[in-house]
């Protein structure tokens, strides 16, 4: 089975959390940059001579498609990364993946993931 | 009267830097609104000098400085330009009289673009067009001639207003209070948050400013000279005091904000704006200082309690802080500073001080009170905003089909 993971993060751990995941295998991913608020609601921003809240944040989505035998391996190294303790540090969701083709070459499912030094092939 | 080439220069020079202060406020003011309506919030300065420069040919500059009309008004015999030549006035007996005209144009020109900031996000664009021009005819020509035309009754009683604190930041100031009552708040005011776009763009035009308030005062003394110089020290002082304290009052609020810190220095520079060219700098210093305190405050009462959405605190910087200007000019004036002038309260003469408050409460109350009755019956003919759905979507788009960025 492939597995989706979609991992909601602070802008400024983009760089760990990549570096941490080549560590171990990974290399294929893509980055979107989003807006977005959790349980927190948002941060307080300061104004002229007040200040102003500021609900919707700017975070980083990652996302990432492997095989489910490597998702929980993948997922508490994205966590230890990309985690600060304080309130903010994000989310990951993990989605079933019903089929991957790759458009160069036609493979499909496990054999489109695959490629040297990747996390099936350490 | 002979015309010296030193002053003149200077005052081509002031000329041009006073323009480049209505396109540095579009700045200014173009990074505290939203990014929807950020190219409607820089227009609504520009066109401002496409618009000023042909009324002020017209007639505005024959309303403000022609031939004296009861104190109240100049007459039109300069009417198109008519006998504003190459050579000198009396108004600036050493530089042509057309350049006279054309430094005083950029006074004309960048007040009612300050009072823009009162109704960005929401006015009809062409409504406020019609509003500017009848503004600049029945406001700014008459109280500019008032104060500074021959024979005007500010200028008569003994008012002082060395560069516009009067003339151009109170009308404005209060100006955008009327308008902003008349106009009413903007969609979700103190309900969502409304986040400056760019600040940036913010810091960027209060530089601008800056550099630009050494012509609009530095250029005042009409000459190339110690006064001219003076000027512009006083100009800076004040402004590097607002910047200070205003940067110390966010602080302690929280932290020092940078918006914060640009928009003290503009109320300082608001505040000296009457009286460069009449204080010492240690009398500049302690404007600077006093204004950002007042301006600060007054923003943080009347946005705290959701008062009026006075959305750029036009009021608060330009109408409260020229207000100080003008009265603190009445405290610290000195001959000592300027022979012409005179001497303030603290020098001796209670009796300026109580000119400044007269001719500042004068002018606060007929700005206000022709703005409003002005913006009202504008509202009444051709509706003072945009409709709900084209300021939800921003008036970038719905007024001008255009975006700021693809």
């Amino acid at each position: 089975m492939t597995k989706k993971i979609e991992a909601i993060i602070r802008e400024e751990k983009l760089n760990d959390v990549k570096d941490a995941l080549r560590e171990i295998g990974i290399l294929g991913m893509n980055v979107v940059e989003i807006r977005g608020r959790g349980r927190q609601g948002g941060i307080t921003l300061a104004g002229r001579s007040s200040t102003y809240q500021v609900d919707m944040l700017p975070k980083i989505q990652i996302n990432i498609v492997l095989s489910d035998h490597n998702v929980e391996k993948t997922v508490q190294t994205i966590r230890s990364a990309a985690m600060t303790g304080e309130q903010g540090d994000g989310i990951i969701f993990i989605y079933p993946v019903e089929e991957v083709i790759r458009i160069r070459t036609g493979e499909r499912g496990r054999e489109a993931l695959h490629y040297a030094g990747d996390i099936d092939s350490r | 009267m002979e015309i010296n080439s030193g002053d003149t220069t200077w005052l081509l020079v002031s000329s041009a830097l006073v323009l480049m202060m209505t396109p540095a406020l579009a700045f200014f003011y173009g990074g505290m609104v939203r990014k929807k309506n950020l190219l409607s919030t820089l227009n609504l300065s520009f066109i401002m000098i496409a618009l000023i420069s042909v009324q002020w040919l017209l007639y505005g500059y024959s309303l403000a400085f022609g031939h004296d009309i009861g104190g109240l008004l100049g007459g039109l015999d300069f009417a198109g330009f008519t006998g504003v030549a190459g050579t000198p006035s009396a108004y600036a007996p050493t530089v042509p009289h057309i350049l006279f005209a054309s430094f005083q144009m950029m006074f004309a020109i960048i007040t009612p673009a300050l009072i823009t900031g009162a109704f960005v996000e929401r006015v009809r664009f062409k409504t406020f067009l019609v509003f500017s021009l009848l503004w600049a005819t029945l406001v700014y020509d008459p109280i500019c001639h008032w104060v500074w035309g021959a024979g005007g009754i500010l200028g008569r009683l003994g008012a002082l207003d060395f560069a516009g604190g009067t003339v151009v930041h109170i009308t404005a100031g209060f100006s955008a209070l009327a308008f902003a009552l008349a106009i009413g708040p903007r969609k979700g005011f103190g309900r969502v948050s409304i986040e400056p776009n760019n600040i940036p763009y913010s810091v960027l035009g209060a530089g601008l400013l800056w550099m630009g308030w050494f012509g609009f005062n530095g250029g005042s003394a009409l000459a190339a000279n110690g006064l001219a110089a003076h000027a512009l020290f006083t100009t800076n002082t004040s402004a590097a005091a607002a910047g200070l304290i205003w940067m110390i009052l966010s602080w302690i609020d929280g932290k020092p904000s940078v918006l914060g810190i640009v928009t003290g220095a503009v109320v300082g520079l608001v505040a000296i704006t009457p009286g460069a060219g009449f204080v010492t700098p240690l009398g500049a210093l302690i404007m600077g200082a006093v204004a950002a305190p007042i301006s600060y405050y007054a923003i943080k009462f009347i946005k705290g309690r959701n008062l009026v959405d006075e959305s750029l605190d036009v009021f608060a910087c330009h109408g409260l802080g020229g207000l100080w200007g003008a009265l603190a000019t009445g405290l610290f004036a000195t001959t000592s500073v300027n022979p012409n002038g005179r001497d303030g309260l603290f020098h001796g003469n209670p009796a300026q001080f109580l000119i400044q408050m007269a001719s500042a409460a004068l002018v606060l109350v007929v700005s206000f009170a022709m703005t409003y009755g002005l913006a009202k019956a504008l509202h009444a003919v051709m509706g003072l905003r945009v409709s709900d759905s084209e300021e939800l979507v921003g008036l970038d788009i719905s007024e001008h089909a255009e975006r700021a960025y693809a």
